[in-house]
Parts: C-alpha cells; sequence; structure tokens
C-alpha cells in the first residue's frame, strides 16, 4: 500500500514534469478558460436583476468549475489515450509498477494543475472583475471540498472515456464534445434560466452542473442564491451528486481501462 | 541445464484465425534464443503469451517457474520486456526515465551503470525525443534490463539500424548473454540470429517448423554442397572427397575453388515456403 502511494507520487511528479515541457499544452490548458473568462467578463457587463453581482462574478464561478473540468476531465481522457497509443501503458504494464500507481499520479497529477488554473482564475478574475474573495472560513472549506470531490470525479469520469477513442489521433475529438456540451447546459456560459427545463435535468446527471453551483455558492454568496432554479445552493445534495459520481467513476473505470488498444488486447 | 521457458501445445484462436495451433517450446537458462518466423506466423502472439501481455485459449506454459496467464509483480520483477515500438516519454531525459523505472523493482541496478552499460553516459542529460532511432532503443534496453531481470525478451530490437548501430547493438547482447541472462529475440534478419543465438526457432502457421543451432537449422550442416571452379561445378554430400580428386586433377590449387553450403536464410526461406 505504501509503497503504490510512494511510486504513484513518483509518477506524480513524473506526470506533472512531462506536461509543463509540453509547452502548446501547458499555454493551451490553461489560457483557455482564461482568454473566455476575459472575453465573456468584457463583453456581458451590468448586474444581475439588483443583486449586486456581476454578470463577470458569474462567469468567474461558472469558468472555475470548467476550468477544473478541462484539467481533470479532457486533459487526463486524451492524455491516456495518448499513453495507450505510444506504448506507455503497454510498457508499464510489463513491469512490476503496482497499476494503482499510475492512477494515483494521473489524480495528483491532475490536483496539481487544477490548483494552478484555479489560482490563475481567481487571480484574473479579482484583478479585473472585481471578484470578492471570501473571508469566512466555512466558504474556503466548502471550496475545497467542492472541487476536490469535483475534480476526483471528473478525473475518474476521464479515465472512464478515455478507453472510448480508438486512437490517440481521435482522442480530442472524442473527449472535447461531452465536454463542450456539459459546459453549454450546465451554466458555464448560458445561464441556466434560458434553458428548456428538460436540458437541466440533463445536466443534473452529470458532475459539473454541481461543481459550479458548489462554486457560486463559494464566490457569489448568499445573494445569490436567489438567481439559482431552486432559490438554494443545495449544498447537501451538491455533495450527494459529486459523491455518487465518485462512486459512479470508480466503478465505470474498472469495468472499462485497457492497457492496450482495442483491436491489440 | 535448468528450463527458463517450458511450452507445450499452445494454442490461440482470433475469431476465425488459429494464430497459435499447437506450438512447444524449451528455452534454456542462460541461452540467447531467437524466434524468426514471417509476420502473421504467430511469433508476436506467442512472445506476448510468455511475456504475460496476452491469454492463451490452451496449452501449458511455464515462464520461470511461474505461469505468465497469472503473473505476478514479484514475476514481473525477474522479466526485462523490450518493446517493439514504444515511444512514450518523449520530453523526459535519459537519466529520468531510467532512474524512475529502478523505482519500480526490489532489487533494481545502478541507473547510471545501467547508462554506462546502454553506452548513453554522454546522452543521459539528453531529452529522449532528441535522440537518434538507435539510440532510443537503447534507452528501452535500460529500462529492460534496469530491475537485474533473469530473462530479457528483445522484440525486433534493431529494426531500422544501420549497420553500424546494429553492429554496436549487437556487442550490447552479447555482453547481457555474457552474464548469464537468458534472452529470447524475435528478429526478421537472419544475420542477427546468426550473430547473437545459441539456438533458433522458426515459426510458420502458428507452429515450430525447425529448431536447432544456428548452424545445423534445417539439417543445414548436412546439406549437399555446391562446389564451383574454374572449369566446372557439382553438388556433392561428400565435397572433400571431390575437392581431393580435383587438387590431384590439377596438381596444386584449384582454380576459382568455392565450396557453399545453404545459407541460413536459403533454409529459412526453404522452411517457411514449405508451409504455404
Amino acid at each position: 500500500m505504501t509503497a503504490t502511494l510512494n511510486i504513484g507520487l513518483a509518477r506524480a511528479s513524473l506526470e506533472t514534469k512531462l506536461f509543463f515541457r509540453q509547452r502548446d499544452a501547458v499555454i493551451f490548458t490553461f489560457s483557455f478558460p482564461i482568454i473566455l473568462l476575459v472575453l465573456f467578463g468584457s463583453i456581458f457587463e451590468g448586474d444581475l436583476e439588483g443583486t449586486g453581482i456581476t454578470v463577470a462574478q458569474l462567469y468567474s464561478a461558472g469558468l472555475i468549475g470548467a476550468g477544473v473540468m478541462g484539467v481533470a476531465f479532457q486533459n487526463l481522457a486524451i492524455g491516456i489515450a495518448i499513453d495507450r497509443d505510444d506504448g506507455t501503458l503497454k510498457r508499464l504494464a510489463g513491469t512490476p509498477m503496482p497499476r494503482a500507481a499510475y492512477f494515483v499520479g494521473k489524480l495528483v497529477s491532475s490536483l496539481v494543475l487544477a490548483v494552478i488554473e484555479v489560482a490563475l482564475l481567481l487571480a484574473v478574475a479579482v484583478l479585473l472583475f472585481d471578484l470578492e474573495l471570501p473571508t469566512d472560513p466555512a466558504r474556503w472549506a466548502t471550496l475545497a471540498w467542492v472541487l476536490t470531490l469535483g475534480l476526483a470525479g471528473a478525473a475518474l469520469l476521464g479515465i472512464a472515456v478515455s478507453s472510448l477513442p480508438r486512437n490517440a489521433k481521435s482522442a480530442a475529438a472524442v473527449v472535447s464534445m461531452p465536454y463542450v456540451l456539459l459546459q453549454f447546459i450546465s451554466g458555464v456560459y448560458i445561464p441556466f434560466t434560458e434553458l428548456p427545463s428538460w436540458l437541466n435535468d440533463v445536466a443534473a446527471i452529470f458532475p459539473l452542473k454541481w461543481m459550479c453551483q458548489g462554486l457560486r455558492s463559494v464566490f457569489l454568496g448568499d445573494a445569490g442564491a436567489a438567481l439559482e432554479l431552486t432559490g438554494s445552493y443545495e449544498l447537501p445534495k451538491v455533495a450527494l451528486v459529486l459523491g455518487l459520481w465518485l462512486v459512479g467513476g470508480l466503478v465505470l473505470c474498472l469495468a472499462t481501462f485497457r492497457w492496450t488498444n482495442r483491436g491489440e488486447g | 541445464m535448468t528450463t527458463a521457458i517450458h511450452v507445450r501445445g499452445l494454442t490461440k484462436r482470433y475469431g476465425e484465425v488459429q494464430a497459435v495451433g499447437g506450438l512447444d517450446l524449451d528455452i534454456h537458462t542462460g541461452e540467447v534464443f531467437a524466434i524468426l518466423g514471417p509476420n502473421g506466423a504467430g511469433k508476436s502472439t506467442t512472445v506476448e503469451i510468455l511475456e504475460g501481455y496476452r491469454k492463451r485459449d490452451g496449452g501449458e506454459v511455464s515462464v520461470l517457474g511461474v505461469d505468465p496467464g497469472h503473473a505476478t509483480s514479484a514475476w514481473r520483477a525477474r522479466v526485462g520486456i523490450v518493446l517493439q515500438t514504444a515511444n512514450d516519454a518523449a520530453e523526459l531525459t535519459v537519466r529520468e526515465t531510467v532512474r524512475h523505472f529502478a523505482r519500480y523493482y526490489p532489487h533494481s541496478k545502478d541507473p547510471d551503470e545501467v547508462i554506462a552499460k546502454v553506452g548513453l553516459s554522454e546522452k543521459a542529460g539528453a531529452r529522449i525525443r532528441q535522440l537518434s532511432g538507435g539510440q532510443r532503443r537503447r534507452v528501452d534496453v535500460a529500462l529492460g534490463i534496469v530491475g537485474r531481470p533473469e530473462l530479457v525478451f528483445l522484440d525486433e530490437p534493431t529494426t531500422g539500424f544501420d549497420p553500424e548501430a546494429r553492429r554496436q547493438f549487437w556487442d550490447l547482447i552479447r555482453s547481457l548473454a555474457a552474464e548469464g541472462t537468458t534472452i529470447v529475440l524475435t528478429t526478421h534478419y537472419l544475420d542477427e540470429a546468426e550473430a547473437l543465438a545459441d539456438r533458433v526457432a522458426v515459426i510458420a502457421k502458428g507452429r515450430i517448423v525447425a529448431e536447432g543451432t544456428p548452424h545445423t537449422l534445417g539439417g543445414r550442416a548436412t546439406a549437399s554442397a555446391r562446389v564451383t571452379w574454374a572449369d566446372g561445378y557439382a553438388e556433392t554430400d561428400t565435397p572433400t572427397a571431390l575437392v581431393r580428386t580435383l587438387a590431384e586433377k590439377y596438381d596444386g590449387e584449384i582454380p576459382g575453388l568455392q565450396i557453399v553450403r545453404p545459407s541460413l536464410e536459403d533454409v529459412y526461406l526453404d522452411l517457411i515456403g514449405g508451409t504455404e
């Protein structure tokens, strides 16, 4: 168990190193949500129905959620599909490395990336769009558990989805579609009040909507609760759904994970 | 002589295709064993079953006394695998990669020693992406041997090498063999098998069609020889007698004398052709 954890952490440091040495991936992964935040924040100015909350602040909360999902879900799923394609997984499977160490490495390295991503987005939101950082420690605690649960759930989902693409070339297309769709229906870009109720129901199945809802509770505060569909941030429900995804994602991973490309195993 | 690999009646089928159809194989501890065979003959399937990558349909397989169908990590620590196509970890340096892989093994060798052994000391700080094809395969070998394996699988290790790089690579394999490591080598190059292997097996249509030392394979040593000289030629089972006769006839040196036995390539092509 300790061996698995130690090797897992060594893999995490290796994975993180590998990520930062791929300049284009670094720039694209981190800048995408930041550019969107600057763009949306600049286009849509003004307050939301007398709550004192600006549209830019609303987008900040949503894009932090989307950014975390980008790192955990998209980046991870594409990364694993590439590992499967270029021989990384096959090579590892031929060594005595505990198999779980590979996943520990992926999860911990995406946690590192997510923390950096959130810090960057928060800095932009605070500097450009007057987002107020919470002063109440309870809200920071909420931020911590929402991000941890959301990240872990999204990462496990990413690991499961990584088995869908036939090879690394198709991975970006296969993985990006559900990610982009989820952002549109989960209240990241378009206010959920403008979506038909059935789409809101679909979004409620997936973790992104709940992660964003939890993040709004942290950054928009009590005044923003009135904007929610139910008039409340429903934090217990957020915890429940994200927790369920964690378990479901784990089961899905164990059932679908392949150490080789389809047709080779 | 102890047995490193013992296979009896191995079978594997992919849908309608019988990739391996009742294959027997014995590889002794400490020998360099080459497996030859055309693409699609069942060579890779057999080796991947031995490596624990693939499940077999039937037969008996023991590698270092363990059934690779139920590979444990303790067993994997004793086996080194040098893969045919791996392009991973391009942005890591040679040293980072070898050091990292050393962590997976309970009794690993010193990473810097391994890097020196595969001849990459000067490139230890270079990123793998910047290496030539031959240097990259040396990294693969380094990763395959860093765990101090008793048995190493090398899958077509010199494909795409220039002649000089191949010779250097052969020296590396020989030095591994000299340490007592059992080596199982698959290759398309018959000169490679001849240069490195103690014994050779030819696989065709999922079976072993011939097995022996490179010099005796397929009756090579006893096959009739073709004797050629300035004024004629003859196929004979007793070339020495013929040469003696000729020497008397010419009273000394025989002009343009050549005695040729079938090359390993002749024997090989004959063996795999015979199964068509």
